[in-house]
């Protein structure tokens, strides 16, 4: 009884764009109850596979059956008609509408031209009681914190009586907690009945919580495993097509003199009493990789913020390479040996509407060797760029011209890090530099930061990962609201106490009175 | 410059504006009908001749199309840098006064020099007006747009006031006429643009404006300047990022976009045409048209010539309408209808690139389909309304 068992089954599903093959002969087959996990590196074609089961495009081959019967999915419309809902990874909410009114945008109950809030607020109450997600119904998307959103549009797709959740790439943006209490919400749905599709390539998250697995690689089907039987490391060679080191490699520390000095640095608040950045005083050595550990929103951003000039401390000294960089300007810190890839790289590291080799040379074009008195020498940045897309590796549809907006998530980044690195600073203040990366993507730039510290780089690691914290720091600084608590030794400590110096729960290194 | 234009974006913003002047035409055809059956036809007709009527009239297009040309290109300067910079009515007069005073008053000059300190002053005094809402934005995030309105209330007064006290022709109510010395030079195109013996107001301003979109396409497209410019206005958090001063280049580009304005006025009242400051409490419609100028020309320098020179044509289009007995208000409709649909030119764009350039498109996005409608939208001038409403 095949029909009963599947509740989704996209079978044969090809696609096609000009030039690319998105979608080649792929089958997935969801049952009911059950998350599933679909695997694959950023273009492996997962993306392309839901905007298929959503309606978005229309395959060339291949049908969906939904209960075994087939359906012919035209639109998002028909989709939602048939029960399938989705967690968008840039959540579609309106931020100054209140939870209940983005919950119910689109499927408003209205009488007589008015809305009807009451009968929609009491079935909100009620799943969110059921689920336990404990949203306050009132309250402004802007007020709440982004583990709430998600929460909101996980509401969404309850409040229409979805049967088949798809989640994208959920975790990319919560902290540690947050993505433990998800992992429960969405085990609470698989047994009260719903079907959950959970796409993603954090290996841990789908041993924890999915049954199966299936993994797509450059658009093709790989297969479907039991994700009890498989381990990590099967999983990612299935994704990656290659064997993956987990493990970074790294020598020991050669480690120099101080290269960079932060003294004191307090930072308040605009908005009320509290400091952002409490009395933090650190230094990073030649040839060595510090971390800054904590969960996020702690002070971090804006700590490094206030180290790379962007904005000003209310109290503290900054030293570079023993120069006072406190009050020079962005620029400044930029020529004398500052790097820094940006916790945002959408907000911050890219201009999006630039080529790819505009982007390259973002804080160098105006250095001679990029202009001729006010003139920009173009040939000149377009065969730089092109070397650095060789060097680096930077895949994009049209090379040094391609729009930094086209560009995939982990090539964007792989710009950014280019672009720092080959700046050659003799610091590198990294902040969450794998964040949504793919393995392949994470395992390169782990690479990269270690071949710096390893060529005499200072290198401060701004990182929400337990693993990247544990693999790539030599010294662990932990961060908890605004305060640095403790100053750890990555080889002493277990991922276990790291976790509760970082909830605040611990600390070994008291505030000198 | 023409492979760059026939190549990539360029077909696709030529042929969006071409569909939106159409639409217009169409709409506004049945404003006509509605208006005189009878004449429509030929009012239809001699609005698309407009000013290819003879020789004289392309001279007269050519001389409306010299302000709105430099309004037009103010508007798209700022917008470059992601501001709306709607306060080209207070820049054009505070510029267009600035010249006719060093006009009328320092006759002490020699002739070329005494145009050139004209023309200056209207730069510097545009400028001005452009410093300030700049100032204000950069250091303090006061929204341009209010700013800019204000400024032109201040400019449309002020100039009211000084006109009054210091070059005023009390038979005319308007300023008095600049010294001879300080008229635009014609360029011989009084002998070229001439029916009968019927002469046209065309004269150096034309090329000086379309020299000036051509400085502003290279400042924008090939220097350091503009690589910061345009940076701010695509990203400011970025710009920020980078080392660029983004306060330098918001007010640099609200500087310069008032010094385009303003040169604008100086063009006009210094073309020797005749036409003087009015003491008027209106304000200066060159500067608002230049809004539209700079959206149907999508913002590019070359663009916004050709945008000038259209809405130049539609305006002489409007006059000769006139013979067949047509208000002038049904020939404002008909206009403003056009100017209507061209705002929708970016809305064609967008529907023109995913009918042909589908596949391109998707292939690049592929991966990030389900969010790329989401960003679709380009620079464009109502979402930097948007942005500064956020503020």
């Amino acid at each position: 009884m095949e029909a009963v068992e599947y509740i989704i089954e996209m079978c044969n599903i090809t696609k096609e764009f000009p030039g690319i093959i998105a979608n080649d002969n792929v089958t997935l087959q969801l049952k009911k109850g059950e998350i599933h996990a679909l695997l694959g590196e950023n273009g492996a074609g997962k993306s392309t596979l839901m905007s298929v089961l959503f309606g978005m495009y229309q395959p060339e081959k291949g049908v969906i059956r939904k209960n075994g019967q087939e359906v012919q999915i035209n639109d998002p419309n028909d989709a939602n008609r048939l029960g399938i809902g989705m967690v968008h990874q840039h959540f579609k909410l309106v931020h100054n509408f209140t939870v209940l009114e983005n919950i119910i945008l689109g499927v408003e109950t209205t009488q007589k031209g008015f809305l009807k809030m009451d009968a929609a607020r009491d079935k909100v109450v009620a799943l969110s009681h059921k689920y336990n997600l404990s949203v306050d119904p009132d309250a402004l998307i802007s007020d709440i914190t982004v583990g709430m959103q998600q929460r909101v549009e996980i509401l969404k797709m309850l409040y229409r009586d979805n049967e088949i959740l798809i989640f994208d790439e959920p975790t990319a943006v919560l902290t540690p907690q947050e993505i433990a209490e998800l992992m429960k919400i969405m085990r609470s749905l698989a047994d009260e009945g719903k079907s959950i599709l959970f796409i993603t390539h954090k290996l841990n998250e789908i041993k924890e919580v999915a049954s199966r697995c299936t993994v797509l690689r450059k658009g093709k089907y790989i297969g479907t495993v039991d994700v009890a039987a498989t381990s990590k490391e099967e999983m990612s060679e299935m994704m990656v097509g290659r064997k993956v080191n987990l493990k970074v490699d790294k020598a020991e520390p050669k480690i120099g003199d101080v290269i960079f000095e932060a003294d004191h640095i307090c930072v308040n608040s605009k908005t009320s009493q509290k400091h952002l950045v409490k009395d933090i005083t650190l230094n990073v050595r030649a040839g060595e990789i510090v971390c800054i550990a904590g969960i996020d929103g702690n002070g971090q951003t804006e700590l490094v913020q206030t180290l790379t000039g962007l904005i000003k401390p209310d109290a503290g000294t900054i030293k570079l390479n023993g120069a006072d960089i406190t009050h020079s300007s962005i620029r400044k810190r930029n020529t004398s040996g500052l790097g820094h890839i940006p916790e945002d790289r959408h907000k911050h590291g890219l201009v999006l509407d630039y080529p790819l080799a505009y982007n390259l040379v973002l804080q160098s074009y105006f250095e001679p060797r990029f202009c001729r008195g006010q003139f920009l020498k173009y040939d000149e940045i377009f065969k730089y760029a092109d070397t650095l897309i060789e060097k680096y590796d930077i895949r994009s549809g049209q090379g040094a011209k391609t729009f930094a907006r086209s560009m995939s998530g982990g090539n964007q980044q792989k710009a950014i890090v280019a672009r720092e690195i080959d700046r050659d600073p003799s610091l590198l203040i990294a902040v969450q530099p794998t964040r949504g990366l793919d393995v392949g993507a994470i395992e390169y730039i782990h690479k990269k930061l270690v071949e710096e510290r390893d060529l005499g780089k200072g290198i401060l690691l701004v990182s929400l990962e337990l693993d990247e914290v544990m693999n790539l720091s030599d010294r662990i600084l932990v961060i908890y609201e605004g305060e640095i608590v403790a100053e750890l030794n990555p080889s002493e400590v277990t991922i276990q106490e790291l976790g509760l110096y970082m909830a605040g729960s611990k600390r070994n290194k008291e505030k000198e009175a | 410059m023409m492979k760059k234009l026939l190549k990539g974006d360029g077909i696709y913003s030529f042929a969006a504006s071409l569909i939106a002047i159409l639409l217009g035409v169409l709409v506004g055809a049945v404003v006509l009908f509605v208006a005189n059956p009878a004449q429509a036809l030929n009012g239809l007709k001699s609005l698309f001749i407009g000013g290819f009527v003879d020789m004289k009239n392309v001279g007269q297009t050519l001389y409306y199309a010299t302000p709105i040309i430099m309004t037009g290109l103010s508007v798209g300067f700022a917008n470059k840098c992601g501001l709306f910079n709607i306060g080209g009515s207070g820049q054009f007069i505070v510029g267009a006064y600035a010249a006719v005073l060093v006009g009328v008053k320092c006759t002490f000059l020699p002739t070329g020099l005494h145009c050139a300190a004209a023309l200056l002053a209207a730069v510097l005094a545009g400028a001005l007006w452009g410093l300030l809402p700049g100032v204000l934005k950069a250091l303090c995030n006061v929204n341009e747009v209010i700013s800019c309105i204000m400024m032109n209330y201040i400019g449309m007064s002020m100039v009211n006031l000084l006109v009054r006290k210091t070059v005023f022709d009390q038979l005319k109510n308007q300023s008095k006429m600049p010294a001879a010395s300080a008229i635009l030079p014609k360029m011989g195109f009084d002998k070229i643009f001439v029916a009968g013996k019927a002469t046209s107001s065309a004269n150096a301003g034309i090329i000086i404006a379309i020299v000036a979109g051509i400085i502003m396409w290279v400042v924008l497209s090939k220097t350091k300047f503009g690589y910061e410019l345009k940076a701010c206005g695509y990203n400011r958090d970025a710009a920020k990022y980078a080392g660029i001063n983004e306060k330098r280049s918001i007010i640099m580009s609200m500087v310069i976009a008032g010094a385009l304005a303003g040169l604008g006025g100086a063009l006009m009242y210094l073309a020797g045409a005749g036409k003087g400051i009015h003491v008027v409490d209106t304000l200066a419609a060159e500067g608002f048209t230049g809004i539209p100028v700079a959206l149907l020309g999508m913002s590019n320098p070359i663009g916004i010539i050709f945008a000038g020179l259209f809405m130049a044509h539609l305006t002489m289009g409007g006059f000769n309408m006139q013979i067949y007995g047509f208000v002038p208000q049904v020939i404002d409709i008909i206009t403003s209808v056009i100017i209507y649909f061209s705002a929708f030119a970016l809305f064609f764009q967008l529907v023109l690139r995913k009918k042909f350039n589908k596949g391109a498109d998707d292939n690049a996005n592929a991966e990030k389909a389900l969010s790329a409608e989401a960003q679709a939208l380009p620079e464009v001038l109502p979402e930097n309304q948007g942005k500064g409403g956020e503020i």
